[in-house]
């Protein structure tokens, strides 16, 4: 046992939506002590995302599907001892000794779970009184989601135009909308889901623009038939344009925004198989707000700054590699959801569920298997297969760049037009994504190239295949230099410190049902 | 004969001390290929801070070099687009008592005698340098050689300034040499073919070791691991590049202790710079919390008003530094037709325009701009290695 | 059909309180961020940007873009869409780094 005065958590579980959720609750069912960190107030993560309880939403559900899962893991969490820390941004994990020292050497053949890791985070709401925190753990699981893919076109810069899955966010959790005439643009399953909830929630849509054409489905039809319930999504969705009177276009792009200081219209051009616009064919539809993303990406940088193996995926994004058990390329790091491949909230809780088990099986030191274990490997394994058809058939067409001119603003936070990009790549040297970065600044701002990093990669690549994007991001979150030098404060005790015992300890993994 | 495949020169790096011996021999009138397995400025170059820096070296060769090549950027300054960022700021180094102030004074003196520029500021009068710095503090020297340029964009554009005379080819490794009968260089070879010249110059920076091998000679370059913090964009809040006394030390000190003092300054970009952290752990890019942790606490008792700042990222690089921690610059009497430029450190920046100069003087058969004894590539004795 | 998001939740918010942005009174809802204050105003930026000056809000809404950082009670660079609203918040418009009165 470690003689610090800090006892570390058995398990640290970064991200509170339905993986963590479920990793977490998975976990403490079968005893370890763990704590949950996310950013947010509330869990749910992205897609669970709900109203705040003070808002006194009795139908919070009527925005989302697939409720009750997520009604169940909020149960299981309300009566287990996982210590849930809301408004944690955690911008680092690291090895740890005892919680002091250098971190070199740490942790090497430590034991069963090889840790224990030390996970640094910021406390206060951006800015209001942020405050470092640092807990110690001997397993984590990482399961912080995705953000949404950009691709930059004429005119996105324009205040009211959003991202598709933005727009939705500050629906379900603001309850406001962008506008009262709504565009829904990009590409991605996303897209259905957002255009039915503005409708729903009083917005006119008068089209949805997707890139692709929805035939490059019928490419997959084993992953199709295997996963009813997507199928199912798409009908609902579906249903619901056609109530609203949503007409969807395909195979078709938003090419320019127009409006001086907000959006008052956008040009929907067709497009063809690559994505490139065809010309004369763009058409003008007023109105006051865009909605607009290209699919997920999946948040890894607290990975790949410990090093962990990635993997690309079929549209181009670039997911953590795992194995069976959800763990990473480095010992006694699981992840779950998104991170390993955008696959959806039912997919994220298989995962989460497993990782969260394969986690206590090595805390406790013992396998982990069992039917349970078996049943949702299976789960995920279909479910994966899906979630690979979508990528491949909503992976961005080379010829996205065709809309793009010189003064197009690729990077939003430094302002770095395409032009500036191009001249980076053809007169000065640059080959990758990272040197642009150096030579342009595209991809140095507050974002840290979370919404210019995929655009970038592709120009980069000259019509080349671009090389996936592994992308470096030290601090996942701004952190304020003050917190920075508050590190040698002491680790966050555990409140239970004193004399606490795993309760059910010989409960089998996975038991649960 | 010059074909596709034939130059009058091999660089190999495509860093800032390849691309100003690039720079000069083109300006010299050879046709110079450069080669690098990954970009322009890839290595190195683009994780450092772009210090021009005499404040920081005692008088001997290095601050030679380090004046020569003051000037030398100067010049560039006019030649090159405003894109490098050239700001010709200043140093201020500061101490905090009266004993880090004599030791400065000390410091001082001697580069004077070596035609450094250094004014005494009295405690009272740091604030009109630095309206920001902390109270209470003994005093410092002003320098006002010191400068600082964009690293990345300098090497780039020294690259296109050479023109047509400069053929650029990158994501190409440099996989052997070529050696005529008398073990002279004939050119390189590559995953794609052989690059044939007379000569060949070694500006692969932390990788110089590697290439030197490849000639079948030992230069002992071995990395140094470095952090810098880079806050959110600013307005100008730090106007010199300020650093605390000790860094003076670190720079001389050759223990593999982790030794950091932030350097702290402002960029035309916006984001202020916290640098110097020194460390020999070979290629590890892990994330240190505690390199982290002093270079913001430090940064922070300079200018207590950066506290409320967020960091936003921090990068990680690799100095290439020899024993002497003195860069071997010029031919190896021990395979004719090879030259070195590398091992520059923490300087490689600073030091480029000399470097690149006196690499292009040797080329031509000039005379050398400054004395290149201390920098003999041959300076190690095989069997230290 | 529901007429407003909150309709189509049956929300039953606690009273609204008000904010300020630049001056103005804005109507807000307990739970919402900033930045659903401020759309629910009709308001969608409230930020420019460094280099050009042009205008900018939320985007991403997830807190992942940073383009909808905001200067709230005078403490600048804060994400609209994280920051819950509080009674008697003052929102001003962000120019730049939103740091000018550091400058030197």
């Amino acid at each position: 046992m470690p003689l610090s005065a800090s006892e570390p958590y058995d398990l640290a579980v970064i991200g509170a939506g339905s993986a963590g959720l479920a990793g977490a609750v998975a976990a403490a069912e079968l005893g370890l002590s763990v704590a949950l960190l996310d950013t947010a107030v509330h869990t749910g993560g992205q897609f669970y995302r709900t109203p705040a309880p003070v808002m006194g939403a009795v139908r919070p559900e009527a925005l989302h599907h697939d409720w009750s899962p997520y009604a169940d893991l909020r149960r299981r969490l309300a009566r287990s001892d996982v210590r849930h820390l809301p408004g944690h941004h955690v911008w680092s994990v690291t090895k740890d000794v005892d919680g002091e020292g250098t971190g070199e050497g740490a942790g090497e053949g430590a034991g069963p779970a090889d840790g224990p890791w030390a996970v640094h985070a910021v406390t206060g709401a951006d800015g209001g009184g942020e405050r470092p925190v640092r807990l110690r753990a001997r397993t984590v699981l990482l399961a912080t989601g995705a953000y949404e893919r950009q691709l930059p076109f004429p005119g996105w810069t324009l205040p009211g135009v959003v991202g598709a899955g933005g727009a939705q966010a500050m629906l379900k959790s603001g309850l406001v909308l962008p506008g009262r005439r709504v565009v829904v643009a990009g590409s991605g399953p996303l897209l259905l889901a957002v255009a039915s909830s503005l409708a729903a929630a009083g917005a006119r849509v008068p089209a949805v623009v997707e890139a692709s054409g929805y035939l490059r489905y019928a490419r997959h039809p084993r992953a199709l038939v295997a996963n009813p319930h997507k199928a199912a999504e798409a009908l609902v969705h579906g249903a619901a344009l056609l109530w609203h009177r949503v007409r969807v276009r395909l195979r078709s792009a938003v090419t320019e925004v127009h409006g001086t200081d907000r959006v008052e219209a956008v040009t929907v051009t067709r497009v063809d198989r690559d994505w490139r616009p065809v010309r004369g064919t763009g058409r003008r539809i007023e109105c006051d707000a865009l909605a607009v993303g290209h699919g997920l990406v999946p948040q890894i940088e607290l990975a790949t700054a410990l090093g962990c193996t990635t993997r690309p995926l079929p549209d181009g994004t670039t997911a953590l590699a795992l194995d069976g058990l959800q763990e990473t390329s480095v010992h006694g790091l699981w992840a779950a959801g998104e991170t390993g491949g955008v696959g959806g909230a039912q997919l994220a809780r298989a995962e989460g569920e497993l990782a969260g088990i394969a986690a206590a099986a090595r805390v406790l030191d013992r396998p982990a298997h069992g039917g349970r274990v078996r049943e949702l490997q299976r789960r995920r394994d279909r479910m994966r297969a899906f979630a690979g058809a979508m990528a491949a058939a909503h992976a961005p067409g080379p010829g996205w760049s065709g809309w793009l001119t010189d003064d197009t603003d690729v990077c939003r936070c430094e302002e770095v037009t395409a032009g500036q990009v191009r001249e980076a790549i053809e007169d000065l040297g640059a080959r990758d994504a990272r040197t642009v970065k150096l030579l342009t600044r595209a991809g140095m701002g507050w974002c840290q190239g979370r919404m210019c990093g995929p655009a970038v990669a592709c120009l980069a690549a000259r019509g080349r295949a671009a090389e996936p994007l592994v992308e470096r991001r030290p601090f996942a979150v701004p952190v304020p230099l003050s917190a920075l030098a508050a590190l040698d404060d002491p680790a966050m005790p555990r409140p239970d410190d004193q004399g606490e015992t795993p309760s059910e300890p010989g409960a089998a993994p996975g038991g649960d049902g | 004969m010059l074909t596709r495949n034939s130059a009058d020169v091999i660089v190999v790096g495509a860093g800032v001390i390849g691309a100003a011996c690039a720079y000069y021999a083109a300006r010299s009138g050879l046709r110079v290929t450069v080669l690098d397995r990954g970009p322009v400025a890839g290595g190195t170059t683009g994780a450092g801070e772009g210090n021009l820096l005499v404040s920081d070296k005692e008088p001997g060769p290095e601050l030679e070099l380090a004046l020569l090549s003051t000037a030398l950027w100067r010049e560039l300054a006019e030649e090159l687009p405003p894109e490098i960022e050239y700001e010709p700021k200043g140093g201020l180094v500061v101490a905090s008592d009266e004993a880090g102030m004599a030791a400065l004074r000390d410091f001082a003196a001697g580069q004077r005698t070596a035609g450094v520029t250094a004014d005494e500021v009295t405690g009272d009068r740091l604030h009109d340098l630095e309206p920001h710095l902390t109270s209470g503090l003994a005093g410092g020297f002003h320098y006002p050689q010191d400068a600082q340029v964009m690293p990345a964009l300098a090497a780039a554009h020294l690259l296109r300034a050479g023109g047509d005379r400069i053929r650029l080819r990158l994501g190409e490794e440099v996989t052997g040499l070529l050696t005529g009968a008398a073990g002279e260089i004939r050119g390189v070879r590559t995953a794609t073919g052989e690059l044939h010249a007379p000569y060949v110059v070694n500006a692969a920076g932390s990788w110089s070791g590697d290439l030197a091998r490849l000639a079948g000679v030992e230069l002992p370059v071995r990395p140094r691991r470095g952090f810098v913090l880079v806050t959110e964009p600013l307005p100008r809040v730090v106007r010199h590049k300020v650093y605390a006394a000790d860094y003076v030390a670190d720079v001389a000190n050759g223990s593999a202790a982790l030794q950091s003092s932030a350097v702290v300054e402002g960029t035309a970009a916006g984001p202020v710079l916290i640098g110097a952290s020194r460390e020999r752990v070979g290629y590890d890019r892990t994330l240190s919390v505690e390199v982290l942790r002093r270079l913001a606490a430090q940064a922070t008792a300079l200018f207590p008003v950066l506290a409320g700042v967020r960091a936003m990222r921090t990068y990680v690089g690799f100095r290439p530094y020899l024993p002497d921690h003195l860069p071997a610059v010029g031919p190896d009497p021990r395979v004719p037709g090879l030259l070195h430029a590398c091992g520059h450190e923490g300087a490689g920046i600073g030091l480029a325009p000399a470097t690149g100069l006196a690499v292009a003087r040797s080329l031509t058969d000039g005379e050398p701009p400054l004395d290149l004894t201390p920098f003999r590539p041959e300076r190690f004795p095989s069997a230290a290695t | 059909m529901a007429r407003t998001p909150a309709e189509l939740v049956g929300a039953q918010p606690g009273p609204p309180f008000q904010i300020t942005f630049d001056g103005r009174a804005v109507t807000a809802l307990p739970g919402q961020s900033v930045a659903a204050a401020l759309w629910g105003a009709g308001i969608l930026a409230w930020r420019t940007t460094r280099g050009s000056g042009r205008p900018r809000g939320a985007f991403c809404g997830i807190g992942q873009c940073y383009d909808c950082l905001a200067t709230i009670n005078g403490e600048p660079n804060r994400r609209a869409c994280l920051v819950p609203a509080r009674p008697g918040d003052a929102i001003t418009t962000q120019e730049g780094h939103g740091r000018a009165a550091l400058g030197v």
